[in-house]
């Protein structure tokens, strides 16, 4: 079972009437994904004994019966769950995350766990212990990351949809390089409780499907307070599928010049240029607006992310569970030597980079320094938003690269996220969505809004993919 | 040479709650290794701190009763470091702002009153525990894990060994009149750090520190500042100079013995907690708090002795200990006289509990028990005598007094139209008794009443037997 | 700013990572050109500026002090890499290290 032409609402509508069953839809669909796999080892797990929810009620629960991936950061009871680390290649969780919890109330189906960067450090699905995951557009090419299992699980059709995490761009530059859409909620939007941590004030549990709607009523599921997380927010949530079908008359939209600059590919810069001049014709306002401090967000990111993953990761340490180095002859050797061994070249790079920033004699300097730069960026983005409903731009400065093609130069692939990573610094939320193609590859168009405002990001997501219908194109690399 | 002492303390309280500060494990005291722990404990992937309200609301009691400032807007920083009882491999803890700041203790030493300032207290959880075998392997129990401490960290106003164990008994005493911490010791609840640095008399800046941690009790502490003011001054005498390091107490040769030495402060990569959001503290609560907190030891001494009349040796015996202070409390509010209720508490319920080795949470005596039989020998139901066997029936049985002395036929006789005939019998039977209270010999009524007693078996009411006795005798 | 091999190892030694010749010279680099990369910060005015360590809209909510029990010991102790009598097992601990 494919489900390339398929979506939650036409899912739904065949197992409530009965033309397709939840038990043979499950079963076609890890078939499919065992066989998938082969080519774009887009998953780690693969749920073989995957089984629909009982008394599954179609009409109560859009999610009835709908088989989904999990990222494997996000913790399922009884399942392996790595984040695609040498460190938990054994690890079986033995609680559910709050998404989990909220998906299985929901009746979805769990059909197992997608490829990542290690801990969900990387920006191409490289740096994974199982290997890299390949682009159904070209299988040459990298998916993007961290969330590339994710994506390219939905973009291959092999699920209509899956979670991701977003510290960084690691939902929304995958799905602009899978041609799918991809949402990181506002932080403090959906539960961390589960996530495993990378950067805990930057990490949002989101969502990968094709259309704009199926990730609405995905959040609509997963979003909400959490007494296990106090930094969700309990704020109502609101349907979000009720922004779809809505037009863009009188929207305001920011586009800042620095994210239309030359930095920027030409072919990319024209596929976005495209969608905001449709939104124009219909009624949208277009502001040029400015966002100065971008040339700092790299920075300031990588010494805030670092420094928090620094510490998250110290309790990968080998004696409570994970990987324990054999021919240990001392408490320390048992730090150092299964550190050394169950971390990738790329999770030292941060944990390095991170317990420097933090030590004696530097925190003031790049910590603190980072945490007071983040501050002004957040300020920037308020004041947009001041006289704007979104902001507006390409997410991704070029399509997908080749694989291995930037894993030697850490600095390189660091400044791939220059467009993305303001959204998890000040906290909104973010998407992207498919503007069109660039020589084969897709093209990401990001939608910035205000703090719990979702609901314009869907609106507009939804308005652009109903005209290019960017998700009737099958990924090039899938027809054979 | 004159030295000066430096001495400082830092003191670590467990704080008395039913789960732990950042999951709700249960806290335990001696259960089996890690089975009061769950995935939060563990610091099992994916898991986030969930804080208890108890935590902030017993801390804020530790921060009024000593006079300490509280800063409103809180938040948790983490202390980043390896060792296998600290599953994260960091303490969730206040570093850059504390709970509270500039409190203060009194003390009284050598009858000289002083005011031992505290520079700051926060909020943190415990590590979990390390037994190490013989075998080349330690094991970890993660039961402690997360119970909730607050660090009590003095200003260096303490200038030698006997105000530094005055400090630590005034400490407990104001911790434990809040109840917010067990303060004991020996079950780690109560946990002592100190450091000592001398310099010579008119220098300004203060030497080089030696710490000393979890020591046993107070009397070690003291010891061993003692011991450190000497050998450092030797020290320095000698023309050598005072190594930073930690040392540890020697019970044995009353010495302490170096550690180790520490080259540099340690680099613990401070930051603050990203998983907690900032807690305001509302002046609204704080005062809630304030109105609900139990009276401190100096109120209930001053009650004691200006309201009740209580001897102040007797009111301090009462307050050795919130247990005994809040017993005797309940017994008067049961109705019993203050003045022999702390009597009986501090000779007879003593007396039992020294010579059981037990406490008064393992008797069956209640304040309410102590208030009845006080009622009963206040209003003549039974003797101080008969009050003595009710006591030690009660104690160990928790029988109810009145109930136990009706059974038992106890009730003390001080009926007149029953005694009066006794009397005259009596009387007329020892002609001898007439003559020499007549001669004003008083010993005379005592052979009477004992007489008397005989009869009843102790049960006549001695004043009444005086009184019929005294008017029979003078109308003779 | 400079970043020696001897920063990287004492950075090393704080996050108990260990690398041989080869890979701290390689990492010697990379951290340098990436520390250059944030030194950049520094040319930001943030004078009076207050830091951002989180993006949160609220209060943190307490928990009431009801003490549950989640999961059984066995639970726990699944993953653990060596155990012995419901301990964790670990190689014997002589001292806590100086940075502790
Ligand atoms: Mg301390
Ligand atoms: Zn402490």
């Amino acid at each position: 079972m494919n489900y390339l032409n398929e979506n939650i609402d036409s899912l739904n509508k065949k197992l409530a009437n009965g033309s397709l069953s939840a038990d043979k839809l499950t079963k076609d669909t890890v078939a499919n994904i065992k066989d998938e796999n082969k080519k774009l080892n887009a998953w780690i797990t693969v749920a073989d004994d995957a089984k629909p929810a009982e008394n599954l009620d179609f009409s109560k629960n859009k999610l009835a019966g709908i088989p989904i991936g999990i990222k494997d950061n996000i913790t399922t009871k009884g399942v392996k769950t790595t984040a695609a680390s040498h460190m938990l290649y054994n690890y079986v969780p033995v609680f559910d995350a709050t998404v989990i919890s909220k998906l299985k109330k929901a009746q979805a189906t769990f059909v197992g766990k997608t490829n990542m960067d290690e801990f969900a450090m990387g920006s191409s699905t490289e740096h994974s212990y199982y290997g890299p995951t390949h682009n159904p557009w070209n299988l040459d090419k990298v998916p993007g990351g961290s969330s590339g299992g994710s994506a390219a699980a939905v973009a291959s059709g092999q699920v209509v949809a899956a979670l991701g995490s977003d510290t960084g761009g690691s939902i929304r530059q995958p799905a602009a390089f899978n041609g799918i859409f991809g949402i990181k909620p506002t932080y403090g939007r959906v539960s961390r409780w589960g996530l495993i941590a990378f950067s805990s004030s930057l990490d949002q549990i989101g969502v990968l499907t094709k259309r704009a709607k199926d990730s609405a009523e995905i959040l609509n599921v997963i979003a909400g307070s959490d007494d296990r997380d106090s930094t969700v927010s309990e704020k109502e949530v609101p349907d979000f599928t009720s922004f779809i079908g809505q037009g863009v008359k009188g929207l305001r939209i920011g586009v800042p010049k620095e994210y239309m600059s030359d930095a920027v590919d030409e072919k990319v810069r024209a596929a976005v240029q495209k969608q905001i001049d449709f939104l124009k014709a219909n009624g949208a306002i277009i502001n040029k607006v400015s966002l100065p401090l971008t040339k700092y967000v790299v920075p300031t990111y990588y010494i805030i992310a670092s420094s928090e993953a620094s510490s998250n990761l110290q309790r990968y340490d080998g004696i409570r569970y994970g990987y324990r180095a054999k021919d240990t002859k001392s408490l320390v050797d048992v730090y150092v030597k299964s550190r050394s061994e169950g971390f990738g070249p790329e999770v030292k790079r941060r944990i390095m980079l991170g317990s420097f920033a933090l030590s004696a004699g530097s925190y003031d300097k790049f910590f603190k320094q980072a945490a007071k730069v983040r501050t002004l960026i957040c300020n920037e983005f308020d004041k947009i938003f001041a006289d704007n409903d979104i902001i507006v731009g390409p997410t991704t400065t070029t399509p997908a690269f080749d694989i291995g093609s930037e894993i030697s130069d850490p600095i390189k692939m660091y400044n791939n996220d220059i467009l993305t990573i303001s959204a998890n610094l000040a906290g909104i939320p973010a998407a992207s969505v498919p503007a069109g193609l660039a020589d084969g590859m897709p093209v990401g168009f990001q939608i910035m809004a205000k703090r719990f405002d979702e609901g314009n990001i869907f609106r507009v997501a939804d308005f652009i993919e109903r005209n290019n219908k960017f998700y009737e194109k099958t990924p090039s690399g899938m027809e054979d | 040479m004159n030295f000066k002492s430096t001495i400082g303390f830092e003191v670590h309280f467990e704080l008395k709650t039913k789960s732990k500060i950042f999951s709700p494990s249960p806290v335990t005291y001696g259960a089996k290794p890690n089975t009061a722990t769950n995935v939060i404990d563990w610091a099992m992937p994916g898991v986030l701190p969930y804080v208890n309200k108890n935590v902030y609301r017993l801390g804020i009691m530790v921060a009024l009763a000593t006079h300490a400032h509280i800063l409103p807007n809180t938040h948790f920083d983490r202390k980043n470091y390896y060792y296998p009882d600290s599953p994260k491999a960091y303490q969730i803890t206040q570093f850059f702002q504390p709970l509270a700041r500039d409190g203060y203790v009194d003390i009284e030493v050598h009858g000289k009153k002083k005011r031992i300032g505290i520079h700051e207290m926060h909020i943190e959880e415990d590590a979990g525990k390390n037994a190490h075998g013989t075998n080349g392997y330690s094991y970890v129990d993660l039961n402690r894990q997360g119970v909730p401490l607050i660090e009590v960290v003095s200003e260096p106003d303490i200038t030698d060994p006997d105000e530094g164990y005055a400090y630590l008994e005034k400490l407990r005493k104001v911790v434990q009149f809040t109840g917010a911490s067990d303060v004991k010791m020996e079950e780690g609840s109560m946990r002592v750090d100190t450091n000592i640095s001398i310099r010579p008399a008119g220098q300004k800046k203060l030497g080089t520190k030696v710490e000393m941690k979890n020591l046993n009790s107070f009397e070690h502490v003291r010891k061993s500042l003692a011991y450190e003011e000497k050998r450092q001054q030797q020290v320095l005498l000698s023309g050598g100079r005072v190594q930073s390091s930690t040392r540890r107490f020697d019970e044995a040769s009353g010495k302490t013995v170096l550690e180790r030495v520490k080259e540099g402060d340690a680099d613990y990569r401070y930051f603050p907690e990203p998983d907690l959001a900032p807690y305001h503290i509302s002046q609204d609560w704080v005062d809630k708090i304030a109105k609900e907190m139990p009276t401190s030891a100096e109120d209930r001494y001053d009650e004691y002795v200006n309201k009740f009349g209580l001897k102040p040796y007797d009111a301090n015996v009462l307050l050795q200990t919130k247990e005994s202070s809040d017993f005797f409390d309940k017994a008067v509010a049961a109705g019993a006289d203050p003045r022999l209720a702390a009597n009986w508490m501090n000779t007879q319920v003593n007396g039992y509990l020294n010579d059981n080795r037990v406490s008064l949470s393992d008797i069956k005596l209640t304040p309410e028990h102590l208030a009845a039989m006080i009622k009963l020998i206040k209003d003549g139901t039974i003797s101080s005598k008969i009050a003595k066997k009710v006591f030690a029936e009660t104690i160990t049985k928790g029988t109810d007094p009145k109930k136990y002395v009706e059974d038992k036929g106890m009730v003390q006789l001080s009926d007149t139209s029953v005694l009066q005939p006794m009397v005259t019998k009596v009387v007329d039977a020892n002609p001898q008794s007439v003559e020499d209270f007549k001669n004003g010999k008083d010993r005379a009524i005592g052979y009477l009443v004992g007489q008397i007693m005989k009869q009843t078996r102790g049960k006549a009411n001695p004043k009444v037997v005086n009184k019929l006795l005294n008017q029979e005798l003078q109308s003779r | 700013m400079k970043i020696t091999e001897d920063t990287i190892k004492h950075v090393a030694i704080l996050s108990r990572l260990e690398f041989d010749d080869k890979e701290l010279g390689k990492m010697t680099k990379q951290m340098g050109s990436i520390i250059n990369m944030a030194d950049q910060l520094s040319e930001v005015d943030t004078k009076g500026v207050p830091e951002t360590v989180q993006v949160v809209d609220r209060d943190t909510v307490f928990r009431d002090d009801k003490p549950e029990h989640w999961q059984d010991r066995e639970d726990l102790m699944k993953n653990a890499p060596a155990k012995a009598n419901g301990f964790i097992k670990v190689p014997v601990i002589i001292n806590k290290d100086d940075d502790q």
